[in-house]
């Protein structure tokens, strides 16, 4: 019992960054942008919010420069893709060699410079992201672990996702805004601002990823920094938006199942079950890959890619 | 209702398409925004404290300073030409293969069976046998994605993205389990192969530099002047037509990306073979999702897929001196990378489209 | 209050010019249209009367010109502008998000706060109500028929309180009854103090709606007419600049003619596994030009496909002069000697590659032909340069990519290829869209000229009066069924109209349509 307790606990602190990287990705696709660049937006927020958080031992400075990094990786994609029209899958990728390298060249370059040659972040931050204790809801038996045990990112993830579905879903906004990422010209005609829609989204999706990238630089790598501290998890990301079928909401139980496959490993008891760690690495991509041949034998109409998405959009496109 | 002052203020400006620019005029263009990126690259080496002129004339200086400089460029060139000409056979097909990276690996682990295990027939024999097993398992790790398009029309960009990572999996349990070097304490890695199973050095360099050249000619009579080049582009073109004309758009599909994931096998063997001497996890290396930016630059033309990977491969190997001799991290060459991309990507627009001021002041 | 609106000016333009590229596509133009008032703009494919119309409803921002909208001045810079102004505009290809409902699609963009489903179900029916208007607010558009579609467009306009109402060729996919239903709505609408701009190319149509009639021809204005005083002929002269006939020409079949195709009991599914052809019977006659006719989507596509071997068959057979043709691949048909020639309606996304020049695209019915592994270009191209000769195609040479050349000499660079393969039998599917009528009678004269040839000429058709002018005879589809099969020189519009929505026809058509999910 307390072995699934664990791994559960584990499983969500393992997916909070693939969750606010889905979520990120989302909102890109949701407006018709595929964006390959969810690792570099990830690592660019990792950096700004390591380091931030390391010079002002501030968590909320922390996580508003994470944000704000992510926002500023996105703006490079959505000026490209949206105003210049520029092939959206190149400059994806474009963005994650760019990102990747920027953080680590500015990692690298700190870490030069500080005395010791490590970067660890200040005590005071690190008791602010570490896992919460709430008085009384915590201490509940097994609930309290269960649900009240976690860092602050878990919870903020949360809230996020919640309030993006509630944005896409239930919103006169959200409504116009899946139109965008279905068929540009119709809602450009029906009087939507195509362009500016675009943009708060692509942005907005870029800044909750950095926060995600935030995550793994700060509590993943245990506070220290380390170089290509997001190792993937935005590409995870990218695929997890498929399995959860562009729902930020199901993004939720996506990232929960998807921690639990990378924790797995030091779960389940060798002597039960053998299998190299490998498997258990691959075990994600696997999956997906599953997830996205079922999904298209399924060919449903909704529950689906946004039709526009890898499209860029220009109104008088005869 | 009446008509109150309801619109909008006319944007200062307004994109525009513009007619079709001469093919002077476009390279002329391109040139330009290569120009203003190292300008851009400039200024983020000044801001690092660095002097552009210095940084750019060492980069140059350390790909060429020396026989040895050179031989290295065209190291870290030949499985980035390869790999690029095999993409560039995909996206012919508009099938955007992302999976280079997983190809590679899978040729590299194939050929290395033999390197490993089959070592004992004679060299050249044991050479052409590893050359042939990359082309099978690259070319059946194409034929994955293929092979669901065709059948379900699977999204194969995403498909062959996680299919780089299964693989990469793939060689992490051989060198932690049936591979892993028994001569090895500490971390686990798979043996340095037999010198019977290493790829012949021609004037210096691995010889695979030659079949690099040969398979960047190969790929172009293919593509231009065989059939089956040609109904890649009327596949590319659309669906509907290859399919009007006749031509088995599934079966092309799945030999096509066999085809493609093949020549990226190939590139797995040459760089195992000929420069790592055993397979390293970093096999690939992020060389795979550089040939897709290599293959778009050069507009699928093998010629100028040429040029580029060369270039590309300077800025590596000039960015290493610059860390050897300056001490700035060789991350920098993916910043430069970056922003050089973001500049000719930019400029794609201006090929295309035109901005006009308010009231058509600048039209014409 | 529509009353004191009346002879007011809802749009008055000046002067608009409008250039794509290095492409002419308004110039000089003046319009003007009062409330109250149904204005036709007429002129041939390419002359520009869409342009215009978007530069209206924000699409296009014009180079240069003035647009006053009830009597201001105005600059419409984006969709949104021209709402406000409350134009509203139903483009030819629907603005619509297919995986949305009927109500998200009206409420979509409105400046108003979201209301409840209830409240709102209840407006888009007080409006229906209004002007006879008939749709489910909760259908997905996927699931919807074209007329369907076209309601709801009509009602996203009606919802944003829309005064000046444009149309961009409404009717071109309407049988003639639904024409008539939507003509009624256009002038219960008139009659409520709207202004209304019809844009279309079929004359009876300009005379049966219109108050007025605005002339373009090459981007320019040529002038405005009162309906009342024109006829089609004059307008005709107007439309083309000078006097033409309108009679298509229709050569006398051969007496002793043979079936060239025997199609028996012919099912078809389409991808999605609907049924696409159903049950379908009939003969394809040597030297005839059957045509076909039926509402969009009714089978016309899977007819042809089937035929041509490019989908799969069901249950059925196709016979050809004694072979059949069910069973045998692509390649066996052509080896057989047997030559169906096939022109789709999709003219750069199916007939032709976009992207190649008319070497390559000639190619294309050839090069499985050639020995070897390699491409002879040789021959495609001397075909290709006798095709630019003989069929006057306007192309800068044979290697442009035929992605730029105009609408007509991409029909013609289609069509002559399929000729020049000398056919036994040519499928053409709406062959003169978007052609100007001195292509389309290019058109008209190379199909009767085939068909003297003796070959078996299939025609499908959007434009029942051409369809029943060039016509032997027309097998009319109706959800993939044959609904009937008439003689062209004795039957009527309106019998094929009827047929078209298979009131005459063989069984009950309710199910299948598309009435899907909800």
């Amino acid at each position: 019992m307390s072995t699934v307790l664990n791994l559960f606990v584990a499983a969500v602190l393992a997916g909070t960054p693939l969750l606010f990287g889905t979520v990120g990705e989302i909102m890109n696709e949701k407006v018709g942008h595929l964006n390959l660049g969810v690792e570099g937006m990830m690592s660019i927020g990792a950096c700004a919010g390591f380091m931030v958080g390391y010079q002002t031992d501030n968590v909320v400075l922390a996580l508003l420069a994470a944000f704000a990094a992510g926002v500023a990786a996105a703006l490079i994609y959505a000026v490209l893709t949206i105003t210049f029209m520029a092939d959206q899958n190149v400059t994806g990728l474009t963005l994650t060699i760019f990102g990747v390298g920027l953080a680590n060249f500015i990692g690298e370059y700190m870490l030069n410079h500080s005395a010791t040659q490590s970067l660890k972040l200040p005590e005071h931050i690190s008791a602010q992201i570490a896992n919460l204790h709430i008085p009384v809801l915590s201490d509940i038996p097994v609930l309290g672990k269960l649900l009240f045990s976690y860092n602050i990112f878990v919870y903020i993830g949360i809230v996020t996702a919640v309030i993006c579905w509630y944005y896409l879903q239930k919103t006169k906004t959200g409504l116009n805004v899946r139109a965008v990422g279905e068929n540009p010209g119709a809602a450009d005609a029906a009087g939507i601002r195509v362009i500016r829609a675009k943009y708060i989204n692509v942005l907005i999706g870029g800044g909750i990823c950095g926060i995600g990238g935030a995550y793994s630089a700060m509590i993943i790598c245990g506070g220290v920094w380390i170089s290509n501290c997001v190792n993937g998890l935005g590409w995870i990301s990218v695929a997890l938006v498929i399995f959860a079928s562009w729902s930020p909401v199901k993004a939720i139980y996506g990232s929960l199942a998807f921690g639990c496959f990378s924790v797995l490993k030091y779960y389940v008891p060798k002597s039960i079950i053998s299998i190299p760690n490998a498997f258990y690495d691959m075990l994600p991509f696997v999956i997906t890959a599953l997830v996205l041949v079922i999904s298209s034998v399924r060919q449903s109409k909704e529950n689906n890619q946004p039709a526009s998405c890898g499209t860029n959009y220009f109104r008088e496109e005869r | 209702m009446e008509a109150s002052k309801k619109t909008g203020r006319e944007p200062l400006l307004r994109t525009v398409k513009r007619a079709e620019l001469s093919r002077k005029k476009t390279m002329i263009l391109r040139a330009a925004s290569v120009l203003l990126a190292l300008l851009a690259g400039g200024i983020f080496l000044l801001i690092i404290g660095f002097n552009p002129f210095t940084v750019y004339q060492t980069i140059i200086s350390g790909a060429f300073r020396s026989e040895m400089a050179v031989q290295a460029t065209i190291r870290i060139m030949i499985p980035l030409l390869i790999s690029s000409l095999g993409v560039t056979m995909a996206f012919k097909m508009r099938f955007w293969n992302i999976g280079a990276e997983g190809q590679i690996i899978m040729g590299a682990i194939f050929a290395t069976y033999f390197a490993l295990y089959q070592n004992a027939m004679p060299h050249v024999l044991l050479l052409i046998i590893m050359f042939i097993f990359s082309v099978i398992g690259g070319g059946l790790f194409g034929l994955i994605p293929a092979f669901f398009k065709a059948k379900f029309n699977t999204n194969e960009t995403l498909f062959t993205l996680m299919l780089n990572y299964i693989a990469l999996n793939v060689i992490v349990y051989l060198r932690d389990g049936p591979w892993k070097d028994p001569a090895s304490s500490g971390f686990p890695k798979i043996a340095r192969f037999d010198l019977n199973a290493q790829l012949d050095s021609v004037l210096g360099v691995q010889a695979g530099w030659i079949i690099a050249l040969l398979l960047t000619a190969i790929v172009y009579i293919y593509l231009k002047y065989t059939k089956q080049g040609y109904e890649i582009s009327v596949v590319g073109d659309s669906h509907a037509t290859a399919k009007y004309a006749g031509i088995p758009v599934k079966r092309m599909m799945l030999r096509t990306m066999f085809l493609s994931g093949a020549i990226c096998g190939i590139a797995g063997m040459v760089q195992a073979t000929g420069s790592d001497m055993t397979l390293a996890t970093s096999v690939a290396g992020g060389v795979g999702f550089t040939a897709i930016i290599v293959a778009w630059l050069a507009r699928l033309n093998p010629a100028a897929i040429v040029i580029v990977s060369f270039l590309f491969s300077i800025l590596e190997k000039g960015s290493s001196v610059m860390q050897s001799t300056y001490g700035l991290s060789s991350y920098s060459a993916d910043v430069l990378q970056g922003i050089i991309l973001f500049f000719v990507l930019g400029c794609e627009f201006f090929v295309r489209y035109k901005f006009v001021g308010r009231k058509g002041g600048a039209g014409k | 209050m529509a009353q004191e609106k009346k002879d007011t000016y809802a749009i008055e333009c000046k002067g608009i010019r409008k250039t794509f590229g290095s492409v002419v596509a308004n110039n000089n133009v003046d319009l003007d249209v009062k409330y109250g008032e149904i204005l036709a703009l007429l002129g041939e494919n390419g002359s520009g009367k869409t342009t215009l119309m978007n530069m209206l409803s924000g699409i296009y921002h014009p180079d240069a010109g003035t647009i006053r909208i009830g009597g201001q001045e105005v600059s419409i810079n984006s969709p949104t502008d021209a709402i406000g102004l409350g134009i509203g505009m139903i483009h030819q290809h629907f603005k619509l998000v297919d995986v949305h409902s009927a109500m998200d699609n009206i409420v979509l963009g409105t400046k108003e706060k979201r209301i409840r489903p209830k409240e709102l179900k209840a407006k888009i029916e007080e409006i229906s109500s209004k002007f006879g208007l008939e749709v489910d607010p909760e259908k997905k558009i996927y699931n919807m028929s074209v007329s369907e579609k076209q309601t709801v467009e009509i009602l996203k306009v009606l919802y944003r309180g829309a005064s000046i109402l444009i149309l961009d060729e409404p009717t071109a996919v309407l049988t003639p009854q639904e024409t008539e239903k939507l003509f009624a709505i256009l002038r219960r609408m008139k009659e409520q103090g709207c202004a209304i701009v019809i844009i279309t190319h079929k004359l009876n149509e300009v005379l049966a709606i219109s108050d007025r009639v605005e002339i373009l021809r090459k981007g320019e204005s040529i002038g405005t007419v009162d309906t009342k005083d024109i006829d089609e002929k004059k307008l005709t002269e107007l439309m083309v600049g000078r006097p033409v006939t309108l009679e298509i020409d229709r050569p006398e079949r051969k007496a002793d003619a043979v079936p060239e195709i025997v199609i028996r009991n012919l099912n078809v599914e389409r991808p999605d596994g609907t049924p696409g052809l159903t049950n379908v019977n009939f003969e394809l006659m040597e030297g005839e030009i059957l045509g076909v006719a039926g509402i969009a989507g009714s089978g016309q596509k899977e007819l042809c496909e089937a035929i041509t071997g490019l989908t799969e068959i069901k249950e059925g057979s196709i016979v050809h002069r004694e072979e059949e043709l069910v069973g045998m691949t692509f390649k066996d048909i052509r080896s057989r000697g047997i030559r169906i020639s096939f022109v789709p309606e999709d003219r750069l996304g199916m007939g032709l590659v976009a992207s190649m020049g008319m070497v390559d695209n000639v190619l294309l019915k050839h090069y499985q032909d050639q020995q070897g592994i390699f491409i002879d270009r040789k021959t495609p191209r001397k075909m290709a340069e006798k095709m630019v000769k003989e069929l006057g195609i306007l192309t800068p040479s044979v290697d442009t990519p035929v992605r730029m050349l105009s609408g007509g000499n991409v029909q013609k660079v289609l069509l002559g290829r399929e000729i020049i393969a000398e056919p036994n039998v040519l499928l053409t599917a709406y062959p003169v869209r978007g052609l100007d009528i001195n292509s389309s009678y290019t058109v008209y004269d190379l199909l009767n000229e085939q068909k003297k040839k003796g070959v078996a000429v299939l025609l499908v058709g959007e434009d029942l009066d051409v369809l029943l002018s060039i016509s032997d005879r027309i097998l009319v589809l109706c959800h993939g069924e044959v609904s009937g099969i008439v003689d062209a020189r004795k039957t009527t519009k309106e019998e094929v109209g009827l047929l078209m929505t298979g009131v005459k026809g063989t069984k009950e058509e309710k199910e299948e349509s598309t009435d899907g999910s909800k």
